[in-house]
């Protein structure tokens, strides 16, 4: 230690700081200061993060699967859709509740590979471009959205106006004769099946990566 | 403690002096009630300093050349104080519930709460004159070149209110929670999501999850309510603190007079 520079030892007393004894490396004062700071942090931190993670952790949080039974097996037919409610979040009344056109799967119509042989096909009345709900106009066998002239046709695909992709489907089973609508996804141009992505968000190509699923929706 | 001298007063504000020969005048009923009220602004002074800071803000010196435009930012604050004050009234009678307590509670100030409808259309309207109001006035700030230094801080300052009152207006429009005010949020919020990478989660963190679900109204009315009236309040505090203390500067279109040492001389 003897060539050491004085300014960098570790020791005080090297360091010519006053009142430095023998073998001390902290002063006296630094430490206070030090603790006194250190508790400060862990005061502040003791009512924020719990804040910020009430504030933060819906984010994380993933609703369960359910479904719902919307009706008998034969009241759907095969080539024109019927309208029928579920409620997608319990407990807030109509804002909780979402409007699915439900169609049985017709193999002449249904013939994307990506298609999944599924009973009934059922999509989502929810714009792909910023969430208004589209009608069916079964005159024009389009689906219309009134809110900025979205277009799209029998199997969802977008034909015109500002959405971003196809519109997105929900699962569906057929239980006991009854038909169940489960879970959504979102499909993009080639109907290829995603996990549900929020309107405004694009699949095709780079989309699917700028616009990542999230924790909170489900991993389909 | 010995009194201190009294700061000064400006000119205008103090009393004429008795002419010689007559009295003073100051007797009667009337000046008691001064003297009583002049008594009690003294006990508190004392205790407080608070007319100097009083002369300080009121008393300020102005440009040459201030004219109506620079109106608009205290026309800002008085809409924003219009909105804090009904906005405190409608909280009284406001229910954030989802599942039509909001509805009803806003339907029930509306039609049945005496001057309801009044106070409410304040806040309605105040919002939108309170918006026009904030951009005439950074206009005007910006035309009239008044973010230069040593204003810059107070420019930024300005920016981030700018921004608070749009967050403002964007989270109280869902609280009356009919269907314009639903559906609106809605698209709101998808616009939001469609910042690539990050977009997402923001939207997920105003909705309170993937879905418009049973906290997001809490959520909006906790946003609108609460933390952005603080940081308004305390930014706004920053606001007039810098007005007050750097001065409003002279429109551009006056000039100051330069020396005659300083201009090119005619030799």
């Amino acid at each position: 230690m003897a060539d050491r520079h004085s300014y960098k030892s570790k020791y005080t007393a090297d360091r010519s700081i006053p009142g430095a004894f023998e073998g001390e490396t902290v002063t006296r004062r630094r430490f206070m200061t030090g603790s006194a700071n250190l508790a400060g942090v862990v005061a502040v931190g003791a009512f924020t993060l719990p804040a910020l993670a009430f504030a933060i952790g819906p984010i994380f949080k993933s609703t369960p699967h359910t479904w719902e039974t919307v009706g008998p097996v034969g009241t759907f037919p095969e080539n024109n859709y019927i309208p029928v409610v579920i409620t997608t979040t319990p407990g807030i009344g109509e804002a909780g509740k979402t409007s699915v056109y439900v169609r049985k799967f017709n193999p002449a119509i249904d013939t994307d590979p990506y298609d999944r042989n599924t009973p009934f096909i059922a999509l989502s009345t929810r714009c792909a471009h910023l969430g208004c709900p589209v009608r069916w106009v079964e005159a024009a066998q389009r689906f219309i959205c009134p809110c900025h002239g979205g277009v799209y046709d029998l199997l969802g695909r977008r034909v015109g106006g500002p959405p971003v992709r196809a519109l997105d489907r929900f699962y569906t089973r057929v239980v006991n004769g009854y038909v169940q609508i489960g879970p959504r996804f979102s499909v993009n141009s080639e109907l290829r099946r995603f996990s549900p992505r929020d309107p405004a968000e694009p699949l095709d190509g780079i989309g699917q990566y700028l616009y990542p699923s999230r924790p909170g929706a489900q991993k389909l | 403690m010995p009194k201190l001298p009294a700061p000064p007063v400006p000119s205008a504000l103090k009393a004429p002096p008795a002419r010689p020969g007559e009295s003073d005048g100051k007797t009667g009923a009337l000046e008691d009630a001064k003297t009583a009220g002049i008594t009690v602004v003294d006990w508190v002074d004392e205790r407080t300093s608070l007319s100097g800071a009083t002369r300080w803000i009121l008393f300020r010196k102005v440009p040459k050349g201030t004219n109506w435009f620079y109106t608009l930012g205290s026309a800002t604050l008085f809409a924003f104080l219009s909105q804090a004050v009904t906005g405190v009234f409608l909280a009284m009678y406001y229910r954030p519930d989802p599942a039509g307590g909001a509805y009803e509670s806003i339907r029930h100030v509306t039609n049945e709460v005496f001057l309801g409808q009044f106070v409410r259309g304040m806040h309605k309207w105040g919002s939108s004159v309170m918006v026009v109001l904030v951009f005439l006035h950074m206009g005007r700030t910006f035309l009239w070149g008044a973010y230069k230094y040593p204003r810059e801080l107070n420019w930024v300052i300005g920016v981030v209110l700018l921004v608070l009152t749009m967050v403002m207006a964007f989270t109280g429009y869902l609280l009356p929670f009919d269907q314009r005010a639903y559906w609106a949020t809605i698209v709101g919020v998808n616009i939001n999501g469609t910042g690539p990478l990050l977009g997402p989660y923001i939207s997920d963190f105003l909705l309170g999850g993937s879905e418009f679900g049973a906290t997001t109204l809490s959520r909006f009315y906790a946003i609108h309510m609460l933390l952005i009236p603080g940081l308004l309040v305390a930014l706004i505090g920053a606001h007039l603190y810098l007005v007050t203390k750097l001065g409003t500067t002279a429109p551009p279109w006056l000039k100051a007079d330069r020396p005659p040492e300083l201009s090119e001389a005619e030799v």
